[in-house]
Parts: C-alpha cells; sequence; structure tokens
C-alpha cells in the first residue's frame, strides 16, 4: 500500500517530554476524523537532533520540516498539508524561507550521519524498516561470507576507535577476545551513559535499537561467543522498552537466538539494568554490576577482552562503538578511514548544550573544529553573549577555550590542549558562567560519584571540592591553589580507575586557562562572572533611582526598604541574592558586583 | 513471522525497501506535482493522484516523487498536474482523469515521451516562480 504522504514524528525522549505523545495521538485522531488515514502514514521515529526545536514533525516526499509543534498544531497540519496539500508556513524551522527542506536547515549542513543513520528516518519500534535500510545484511555477510580473522582485519583497518572515551582501537580489543582461549565468551554493550548533559547513547538505543544488536550479534560471531548483555540505567526508561521490543523481533526472525538465519550460530542477548551510578560505566565495575556484585572498579590487567564477565574473554564496547560496525562492514574499511582525521576515523556524535541557539543531538567527521560546531551547527551563544569556553568530556573532560576554536577535533588534539573527548557530551559556557563554580559543580559530581574504594579518589576528591567551595566564597588563599595541583597530581597516580584519575582534569584545565579567575576570587574577592553569591552584592546607585518601588516588591526576603519616589536601600545583611532587583530594574539603578 | 532463513531475509529487505524508498523524496529526479486545490480535487485530482501512486508502484518506479500543491490557477482545465522529468520540458498536463495519469507514467515517466494530447502548455511566467 502506498501512501501520499509519510508524517515522521519524532518518539525521543526529549520530543516526548515537551508533548511528543499527545502530538502523535492528535495527528492520528484528526488523520481518523478527517478521512484521511488511508493517505497518510504516521511514522513514530527516533531524535532528528535538533532538540532544542521539539517535537520535530517531518513530511515525506516533501521534506517540510515543521518545528516546535504542539498538540493543537495537529489538526492544522492534516487540514492544510495532508488534505490541501499546502505547506504550514507558521511551523517551519525558517519562516523566511518558505518550502524549505530539512536539507537546507544551517544545523544539517555540516553533519555527516553514520551513527544515527536511522535516527529520525525509521520507525525503531519496527525491525522492518531497519532490514530496509540495510539492516542485518552486515550480519549475514559476517555469517556466510566473512571469517572472523577478516572481520577483525576489516575492523582494524577502518582505524574505528572506542567511542566511549578512552579511544582504544575497536578491532585490536576484539582481536584479543578472539584470541584467548575459553569454553565460553561474552559480549558486552557499555550503555551506562552517566556524563552530565549527555545523551547520545541514549538516543542510538532509542532510535536505532537494532544496530546495536546487529553489531553485537556480528562480535558474538567473530570471537566466538554465545551470550552478550546490554548495560543500560533504569533511568532511561523508553531506551529499555525500544531495546527489548527490538530483541523481541530480531528472536521472532530467527536474527537472535538458536540457529541464526538457519546456520548452527547461536547468539542471544538480554538486558541488564543498572541503578545509575557513574562508575559503573568504568569497565570493570561495570561487568561486576551485571554479575550481581557491587559496583566497583578493579585494577587492570588483566583486561576485560581476556578475563572480563565471570572471569571470561569479554568484549565491551560502547553504543555509539556498537552502531559503527555494521557500516563498517558494509560498505568497508576503506570508506570509514576515508572520513575524520590522520589518527582518529569516522565521526562523532555530540551532545550540544548549555549555552548555544541550537541545542541536540549532532554527528560531524572528526577533524571538524569547535567554531564550525558552534556556530554553523550550533548557531552561536544566545543573546549576542561571548563564548568563554566549552567543557567536553564530562567530569573527566576540561574547557576548550577561545584560542583552540580552530583546532580539528579528534582524541589526541583534544588531549594535547588539556581536554579529552570523553563520550560526547559538549558543554558551552558564556561570559556569564563562573569558571570556579564550573569546576566545583564537576567536582561535587566526581566526589558523590566516587564509589569510595580507594583513598585518593575517596579523600582526594573530597577535599578538592573543599578546597573550590572555600575559594568560591572569598575565602581563598594562594597555598590553596598549590594544594589543589599537589592532590591532582596524587590523584591521578594514586587512583584505581579511570573515575578518580581524572577526577582533578576540570581543576587542572581551568587553572591552566583561567588562573586570573581563580586569583580574582582569591585575592580581589570578586567573581567576574557574577555567579558566586558570597561575592557579591547588589546595590541601589542612588543618583539613579527614582523609587518606582519595583525592586522592593520583587524581593523575596523583603529586604529593600525606600518610600516612593525616594531612593531606596537594600539591607545586606538580609540579601539572599537572587538577583531579582537587579532584572526588574529598568533604570541601571541597581549596581551587580 | 517464523525464523527466517538467508533468503527469506533478502526477499523481505528488498520489499520493504521499496516501501521505504516511496518515502523518501530527496534521492528521487523526477517529479509529479498534482494540482490538489479545491477545483482541483472537485474536478478529481483525488483519483488522479491514486492513479499515479498505483502506476509508479505497479511498474516499480522509484526515482519519483509525487507532491501536492494548491490551485495552479487553470481551473478550466483541472486537474491539472505538472511533471518534471530531468533532460525533458518541463509540462503541464490539463484534464487528467485517472487513466491519463497512467499514461503520464508509462508514456511520459518511463518512455521519455510527452502525452500531447494532454499537454496544457506552460503557464505565463508571472503564475509560476
Amino acid at each position: 500500500m502506498a501512501y501520499k504522504n509519510y508524517i515522521l514524528v519524532c518518539a525521543g525522549t526529549a520530543c516526548e517530554s515537551s508533548k511528543g505523545i499527545a502530538l502523535y495521538k492528535e495527528l492520528e485522531k484528526e488523520l481518523k476524523e478527517q478521512g484521511v488515514e488511508t493517505e497518510a502514514q504516521l511514522v513514530k521515529t527516533g531524535c532528528f537532533g535538533f532538540c532544542e526545536q521539539g517535537p520535530i514533525v517531518k513530511i515525506l516526499p516533501d521534506e517540510s520540516f515543521y518545528v516546535k509543534v504542539g498538540p493543537d498544531d495537529a489538526k492544522k497540519i492534516v487540514a492544510e498539508h495532508i488534505v490541501k496539500g499546502r505547506q504550514v508556513d507558521d511551523l517551519l524551522y525558517d519562516k523566511e524561507q518558505k518550502g524549505q527542506s530539512s536539507d537546507e536547515i544551517d544545523f544539517y549542513q555540516k553533519q555527516q550521519r553514520i551513527v544515527l543513520r536511522n535516527c529520525g528516518v525509521i520507525n525503531p519500534e519496527y525491525i522492518d524498516e531497519y532490514i530496509a535500510r540495510d539492516g542485518y545484511a552486515a550480519l549475514e555477510k559476517v555469517i556466510f561470507d566473512m571469517s572472523s580473522d577478516e572481520v577483525i582485519d576489516e575492523l582494524k583497518k577502518s582505524g574505528l576507535r572506542g567511542r566511549g572515551g578512552a579511544g582504544f582501537p575497536c578491532g585490536v580489543k576484539w582481536g584479543f577476545t578472539q584470541k584467548a582461549e575459553s569454553d565460553e565468551k561474552y559480549v558486552v554493550c557499555n550503555a551506562d551513559e552517566g556524563d552530565p548533559g549527555a545523551y547520545m547513547d541514549r538516543s542510538t538505543c532509542e532510535g536505532d535499537p537494532h544496530s546495536v544488536l546487529e553489531a553485537m550479534t556480528i562480535a558474538g560471531k567473530t570471537v566466538g561467543a554465545n551470550q552478550g548483555y546490554i548495560y543500560i540505567r533504569a533511568e532511561y526508561p523508553l531506551a529499555i522498552d525500544r531495546l527489548n521490543n527490538a530483541i523481541a523481533q530480531a528472536r521472532e526472525y530467527g536474527l537472535l537466538g538458536d540457529n541464526i538465519l538457519g546456520t548452527d550460530f547461536c547468539f542471544d542477548i538480554e538486558l541488564r539494568l543498572g541503578a545509575g551510578a557513574f562508575v559503573c560505566g568504568e569497565e570493570t565495575a561495570l561487568l561486576a554490576s551485571i554479575e550481581g556484585k557491587r559496583g566497583m572498579p578493579i585494577p587492570r590487567p588483566p583486561f576485560p577482552a581476556v578475563k572480563g564477565l565471570w572471569g571470561k574473554p569479554t568484549v565491551i564496547n560502547n553504543v555509539e562503538t556498537w552502531a559503527n560496525v555494521p557500516m563498517i562492514i558494509l560498505k568497508g574499511s576503506e570508506w570509514f578511514s576515508s572520513i575524520g582525521t590522520e589518527s582518529t576515523k569516522g565521526t562523532k556524535v555530540f551532545a550540544l548544550t548549555g549555552k548555544i541557539n541550537n541545542s541536540g543531538l549532532i554527528e560531524v567527521p572528526m577533524g571538524t573544529t569547535l567554531r564550525e560546531i558552534i556556530y554553523d551547527i550550533g548557531g552561536g551563544i544566545p543573546g549576542g553573549k561571548k563564548f568563554k569556553a566549552a567543557q567536553t568530556g564530562g567530569p573527566s573532560g576540561g574547557v576548550i577555550t577561545e584560542e583552540f576554536l580552530d583546532v580539528p577535533i579528534d582524541y589526541e588534539s583534544l588531549q594535547s590542549i588539556g581536554s579529552m573527548m570523553g563520550s560526547g557530551g559538549m558543554i558551552v559556557m558564556d561570559e556569564d558562567d563562573c569558571i570556579v563554580d564550573v569546576t566545583k559543580f564537576y567536582l561535587e559530581f566526581t566526589v558523590d560519584e566516587s564509589c569510595g574504594k580507594c583513598a585518593p579518589c575517596r579523600i582526594g576528591g573530597r577535599t578538592n571540592y573543599n578546597i573550590l567551595d572555600k575559594i568560591s566564597k572569598g575565602q581563598g588563599t594562594m597555598e590553596d591553589i598549590e594544594n589543589l595541583k599537589v592532590l591532582a597530581q596524587a590523584m591521578r597516580r594514586a587512583s584505581l580507575c579511570g573515575l578518580g584519575q581524572t577526577a582533578p582534569n576540570p581543576i587542572m584545565s581551568t587553572l591552566k586557562y583561567f588562573e586570573d579567575e581563580y586569583m580574582a576570587h582569591i585575592k580581589d574577592n570578586k567573581c567576574p562572572a557574577g555567579k558566586c553569591k558570597e561575592l557579591l552584592n547588589y546595590t541601589v546607585v542612588e543618583d539613579k533611582c527614582i523609587g518606582c518601588t519595583a525592586c522592593a516588591r520583587v524581593c523575596p526576603t523583603n529586604c529593600i526598604s525606600g518610600e516612593v519616589k525616594e531612593v531606596h536601600l537594600i539591607d545586606q545583611s538580609q540579601c539572599i541574592k537572587c538577583g531579582q532587583c537587579f532584572d526588574k530594574c529598568k533604570f541601571d539603578a541597581i549596581l551587580k558586583g | 513471522m517464523a525464523k527466517m532463513t538467508l533468503e527469506e531475509l533478502r526477499n523481505l529487505r528488498e520489499a520493504k525497501k521499496k516501501e521505504m524508498t516511496q518515502r523518501d523524496g530527496s534521492e528521487k529526479s523526477a517529479q509529479i506535482i498534482i494540482g490538489m486545490g479545491t477545483c482541483g480535487i472537485a474536478a478529481g485530482a483525488k483519483e488522479a493522484f491514486d492513479a499515479f501512486l498505483d502506476e509508479l508502484d505497479s511498474r516499480s518506479v522509484s526515482d519519483t516523487k509525487i507532491t501536492q500543491t494548491g490551485c495552479m490557477g487553470l481551473c478550466f482545465s483541472e486537474p491539472t498536474v505538472e511533471v518534471d522529468v530531468p533532460g525533458m520540458p518541463r509540462v503541464i498536463y490539463g484534464n487528467v482523469d485517472g487513466k491519463v495519469a497512467r499514461r503520464i507514467v508509462t508514456e511520459h515517466i518511463i518512455g521519455k515521451a510527452l502525452v500531447s494530447d494532454h499537454i496544457f502548455d506552460k503557464p505565463a511566467a508571472d503564475i509560476i516562480k
């Protein structure tokens, strides 16, 4: 049955949380009521990446790209676009350019979608649509046409490196497990995504779950494993649903389970839900958690590739790494290695958040510069504010400042400027963000998430946090800076796992590039960004205040006094520095600083 | 569906691929634009639309997309249909009923020859962009 139109509705978590489900139901209802349900097919699909503008609705074959669509707009879309064939201009992204299709939007111009190839294209709850987009063709190839050595060789030649952050060559890892002698081997997908602001893996599992299943099955065939586990946090309910649904469909089609595609190869996948501890993203802790033990890391070597789950050789990769594998098998290592930089091939998915116009999920070739990401794709900083830094690598990463905006991004280049690739969170900061405050936030996170097994991480992290807290309150000394550095070194060298080893990175990176801001806190008792409340004072400028009483009325603690048409006064002892008076005053009569 | 063999998987993929390409407009070279204003619909544009879809589908033409547009201003010759095939002049056909629609697919889209007896002409330049 051919349809005249196809209505693609984003059903990722971001769009669902802005009434995407209600919109879908409304569209369904309207299609029925207006009698056109046989003319247009409604398709639930994965994340389009343009989350800032969600919920997104795309209509094919016209390629109309509607943004910020509410449930109330459903009637109009059906009545105008589906029944009469007229584009609804006021829902288009760029209202100036009527008839603009999604390919022409700046946000997509510099992107190249390999991992997210099916997100926003197929219905993730329907295996047939994945199959139609060459799904499970790579598995066919691996089962019938390739030897294990050929698969591993292809991966090695492709240059695919682990997308979880460390960047270890994927083919080498598989090779270790393949060569290891054991009665049993395992395949594990690390979907324990925990960096603040990062949601690449969640979106991939939600929008294209079969790409992960197919890749894991390929690994099973290659290394000789029969069981796979996906470790995913329980706080991703939609991704869990979609994965479970996908597993059930794949089993029904005989693409998982016993005798896959009629051969004697058997492989099955199960989910294991994590409770959301950050340290469980570390591979040894993750494997312990799957085994039902407390999620604490153990020293490596031995690496999981040789001695992993239940002491057996285990291939463990991150979601994004897995999603690349079928494409490499299908299109070949030469194609894949033609994308990216000398040392880092392929693309990278970033969750672009913070002070940026187009927040969202993007996928760019390695070697794209930060400037292209922030200004061309991200659309720049809101309100014309000045770019201060971008934070990559989450709590283990560092900041990238303006002078490095033109550095082509890959694992090595980011490391050389004191940050790291990480799993793909990218948080943009503008001039209003205080660097001490941000660093404190990340330390608070790692202190919270430290498992407490080793002293450097447990005690070092807490002590560093306390020092930063002191500095943010204007009580810091120069000695504190030295202590931060000494402790950071100790944590790097002596911590047991990546969490503690990398926890001081935000400190080292910000101290390197924003030492003057630390100094302003310590020496001048000032917070240049006006973020640290203890260092902030709001005062009334006497010759500008006309006594309109607007500030006194918004003050939540009633600490502003003054008669009408007379100069007002802020009682500093009661002021909680909420800044409402500053925002309210139309006469610039409140001074912040 | 029960467990599949390799051949069944391949057949399913081919079948579904055809369905999916109908959705995707970006990789299609030829275009059929149907005037679906009130006048067009009243004159039978929907019937023509269905005929186009059915004919393209049954003849496995996958590089042609069908879109709808509003009234082209040629209400007396409705249903009107504009056909754009690369390498051929852009043509507007008038009075396109189901039968003519099928002829347009077989003769114009596949055969690369104009259906002369239904060509309306290109409208004045101020009507189209």
